[in-house]
């Protein structure tokens, strides 16, 4: 390292400290410039975070450094040695390990075959197995990383796919562990569990990189952190020396609420009731096993759970896009008809919306240009008539540019592709599009899922706004932070079935966290 | 039935699904590695009629063998191009490559030959021939043993053998050695493979040269083997049958070699019976011979069970953005 690093502010630790050093890094993807020039020191034996908005270019470096992708101008060093690194497998050897976002295990394989996957020791597959058994079994007391060596993948939960990544890391002597978002998909348990994991690789000397986007996160967990900001370094802080409040405005460039403004709910009458509801699936598995719950009028209620445990498929039977086996839904006491796979019409007619989990793949056309998204689903209604049965474009358009002035959403052009927005920017175009309707009754899912932390206060608003003109509003998100900030009520889903109810203002993290993994702690027993 | 036509049968089924089978691990090599191809039938063609081709020229099986094979490869290696290197779509390529063996092997053969896109008739060593295992005349005499023994198990040409050896060797390089668990990691999930270090793009391109191995050997077995020559269009649906059966086996090799037996029983069955009759009605002969294909279109159409193919099958792979 020469004086260049010194005379940065973080570098006086000196070379010998640092695990990485990335200096002047840049990657441009066709126009688009995802990182600019940056700077980014790791100590030894740390763990440093990473924090930025969707798009800010985090993952984008961590593949830098991992191989899978090559910086167009910039050098790396690792252990204050310059080192190349053109694919994964020089990262490997330089001792970085990554744990993806998106996991990358083989799911019909064992976790045996998943850790030698790469790192085998000879052509034949059966020493390098015994070998890794017997690793396994060793990593897995130094670090209370249990695992199964023999359970397939795919059926353990994401828990342990994820001690599966950890492991295969470790198995190939990783010194440096890098993990993407890694909490998106645990329970407050196993995030917890995950964070003492992580204090024991860096009681071992092990450096860990930990990219989040939860604030939270990186005051429990992290020794520095730094936050970047469209593609570019902003700062890197030691974390026992900032507040949630400076890195969020760093992240963003500008002060954001933390908390959604909202006053008291007044709920009215109920508006839906959901009795016995269930759902088998084709394989036999029951999904959804006996669900009632009501909503009134002005209140939002929050579905709080670990992905995968019946929210999605409750979601998508209300909005008439899944048949359900059992159970019945009454809007303002007139049943809905759930034997269907094509009731989404109906179900806008009787005035109820919805803003799908998937907006990629059920919310928006993403080929298609803003303007048509703008109006699907309600594309039949007069206001859109042409002459002959035929779409009127000049209508559809006034419209879709009426929205984007009223939902601010950038680039303000109704002609762009929508796969050209920003995940924020398309979120708005389906919420626009389903909440201009000033609807009864809206359902809405993972609404801030992929959306940078600007977008998701001018979301959070919008959707009590639309409580405070007396709606109903069904929030189903795998975001617990969200779910306290914007509900009234919360009911927590586990294993299909509802494992509790509690008014929002009356119970904290802890608890909805045991509700989560199915256990009541005022029943003190499994639910 | 007596059982000398038993016997009779069932040797010819095995030498009528040695083509399939080895057309049909051909395809396993390739699909269980994430390249779907359905030019398995373009590529046995354009071997049998450079095997047959060159058997004829230079009087040599073992070399119309080779010539078979290098062009299966070569084939091959352009459906590797297309779809890893040029990340094209898979179905299409494989289609094209059908139709250019179909109208290369015609055209050549008609400039080359003169005989109608025919290769001209083969015989002595331009042909494999029927292999006499040891002591076939003293085990011959054995009751029951005997005829299965003689005509069962003994008298197949080399290349019927080589086909059945390839299922073991097949299962064996599959799930017992590194370059197998790759493979099938690659057809699995490719982003795994790379992020492990491992290149996806030369995993891919072993499989689909093994899969044109394969499907060489299989072609050249067809007109230098099963038939004297080579004659147009003689591959005759050959090579979707064997995907048909692929998918019937759920990509596994040991059920591969019972589908692909299933399917010759059903071919021999069908050139036997000709002119049955079930009570006073005559079954064309037209179906007897159409049953394998009907078999085909039944299991491809879900009635063989639930078949789950390699996860990323079909799709090229591209470092997500």
């Amino acid at each position: 390292m020469g004086a260049t690093g010194a005379d940065t502010a973080t570098g006086r630790h000196g070379d010998a400290a640092l695990a990485i050093e990335l200096v002047g890094i840049s990657k441009s993807f066709g126009p688009v410039q995802a990182n600019r020039d940056i700077d980014l020191p790791v100590r030894r034996g740390t763990i440093h975070g990473i924090v930025g908005e969707n798009g800010a270019g985090k993952s984008t470096l961590m593949s830098i450094l991992y191989g899978f992708y090559t910086a167009d101008s910039g050098e790396i060093r690792i252990n204050g040695k310059v080192t190349d690194i053109p694919d994964s497998l020089a990262a490997i050897r330089a001792g970085i390990g990554m744990v993806h976002q998106h996991f990358m295990l083989v799911e019909p394989f064992t976790v045996l075959e998943n850790v030698i996957l790469g790192a085998e020791d000879g052509a034949l597959l059966r020493p390098s197995l015994a070998k890794a058994r017997r690793e396994l079994t060793r990593l897995a007391e130094e670090y209370e990383l249990q695992v199964d060596p023999d359970a397939i993948v795919g059926d353990l939960s994401v828990g342990f796919q994820q001690r599966v990544e950890i492991l295969k890391a470790l198995y190939r002597e990783c010194d440096i562990l890098i993990l993407d978002e890694p909490t998106g998909v645990l329970t407050p348990a196993e995030a917890d569990h995950l964070f003492r994991i992580l204090e024991n690789l860096r009681a071992e000397g092990k450096t860990i990189i930990l990219i989040t986007h939860k604030l939270r996160e990186i005051m429990a967990v992290t020794d520095e952190v730094s936050v970047m900001r469209r593609g570019q370094m902003v700062r890197t802080l030691v974390t026992a020396e900032t507040s949630p409040a400076e890195l969020a405005e760093l992240m963003v460039g500008r002060r954001v609420l933390l908390r959604v403004e909202k006053t008291e709910a007044k709920p009215g009458d109920v508006v839906m009731d959901v009795r016995d509801l269930s759902l088998t699936d084709a394989s036999g598995v029951e999904r959804l096993r006996g669900i009632s719950l009501s909503v009134r009028a002005g209140e939002i209620l929050g579905i709080a759970g670990v992905a995968g445990n019946g929210q999605s498929e409750l979601l998508e039977i209300l909005a008439g896009i899944r048949p359900a086996t059992g159970g019945t839904v009454s809007l303002h006491g007139a049943p809905l008809d759930l034997s269907s796979i094509t009731n989404a019409d109906e179900r806008r007619q009787s005035r109820m919306a919805h803003v799908p989990e998937d907006r990629h793949r059920r919310g928006l056309v993403m080929p298609f240009a803003e303007w048509e998204n703008s109006c699907f689903g309600y594309h039949r209604e007069d206001r859109f008539d042409g002459p002959f049965d035929t779409l009127n474009r000049v209508a559809v358009r006034q419209h879709a540019r009426e929205s984007i002035e009223k939902f601010d959403i950038r680039p303000p052009s109704c002609d762009l592709k929508t796969a050209n927005f920003s995940g924020g920017n398309q979120q708005k175009i389906v919420l626009a599009r389903e909440i201009e309707r000033d609807p009864e009754v809206l359902l809405v899912g993972q609404p801030t899922r992929g959306v940078d932390i600007g977008a998701i206060e001018f979301i959070h608003q919008q959707i009590v706004a639309l409580r405070d003109r007396n709606k109903a509003i069904i929030l189903v998100s795998v975001e617990l932070d969200e779910i306290q900030a914007l509900s009234d009520r919360i009911i927590v889903m586990f294993d299909g079935r509802i494992s509790g109810e509690r008014m929002a203002g009356k119970t904290d993290e802890r608890e909805l966290g045991l509700l989560m993994a199915g256990i009541d702690p005022a029943k003190g027993q499994a639910a | 039935m007596d059982l000398d036509i038993a016997i009779q049968l069932m040797g010819s089924s095995l030498r009528l699904a040695t083509p399939l089978l080895l057309a049909c691990l051909a395809g396993l090599f390739s699909e269980r590695a994430g390249i779907f191809d359905i030019g398995l039938e373009g590529k046995m063609l354009a071997a049998a009629f450079t095997a047959g081709a060159f058997a004829a020229v230079s009087g040599s099986a073992w070399i119309g063998l080779l010539a078979g094979i290098a062009a299966s490869m070569v084939l091959a290696l352009l459906h590797g191009l297309a779809s890893i290197t040029l990340k094209g779509n898979q179905l299409i390529s494989g289609v094209a490559i059908n139709f250019l063996a179909s109208g290369l092997t015609a055209l050549i053969g008609q400039n080359w030959f003169h005989q109608g896109g025919q290769t001209p008739q083969l015989s002595g060593s331009g042909r494999f021939l029927g292999v006499q295992w040891p002591l076939t005349e003293t085990i011959g005499q054995i009751p029951v043993i005997g005829p299965v023994y003689q005509n069962l198990i003994s008298g197949h040409n080399i290349l019927v053998y080589l086909a059945l050896l390839t299922v073991p060797a097949t299962w064996w390089v599959l799930f017992r050695t590194r370059f197998g668990l790759r493979l099938r990691a690659v057809g699995e999930n490719p982003g795994a493979v790379d992020t492990a270090g491992v290149s996806v793009v030369r995993q891919r391109y072993a499989a689909v040269l093994i899969c044109g191995l394969l499907c060489g050997v299989a072609g050249a077995y067809l007109s230098t083997g099963m038939s004297a020559g080579f004659v147009r269009e003689m591959t005759a649906g050959k090579g979707f049958i064997a995907l048909a059966a692929l998918i019937f086996a759920k990509w596994r090799p040991w059920p591969a070699l019972w589908a692909c037996l299933l399917f010759g029983f059903l071919e021999a069955v069908g050139i036997r019976y000709q002119g049955i009759s079930i009570g006073s009605l005559q079954v064309p002969v037209q179906f007897m011979q159409a049953l394998p294909y009907i078999l085909t279109v039944v299991i491809l159409a879900g009635f063989g069970g639930k078949a789950i193919p390699p996860r990323a099958g079909g799709r090229p792979y591209v470092k997500e953005r």
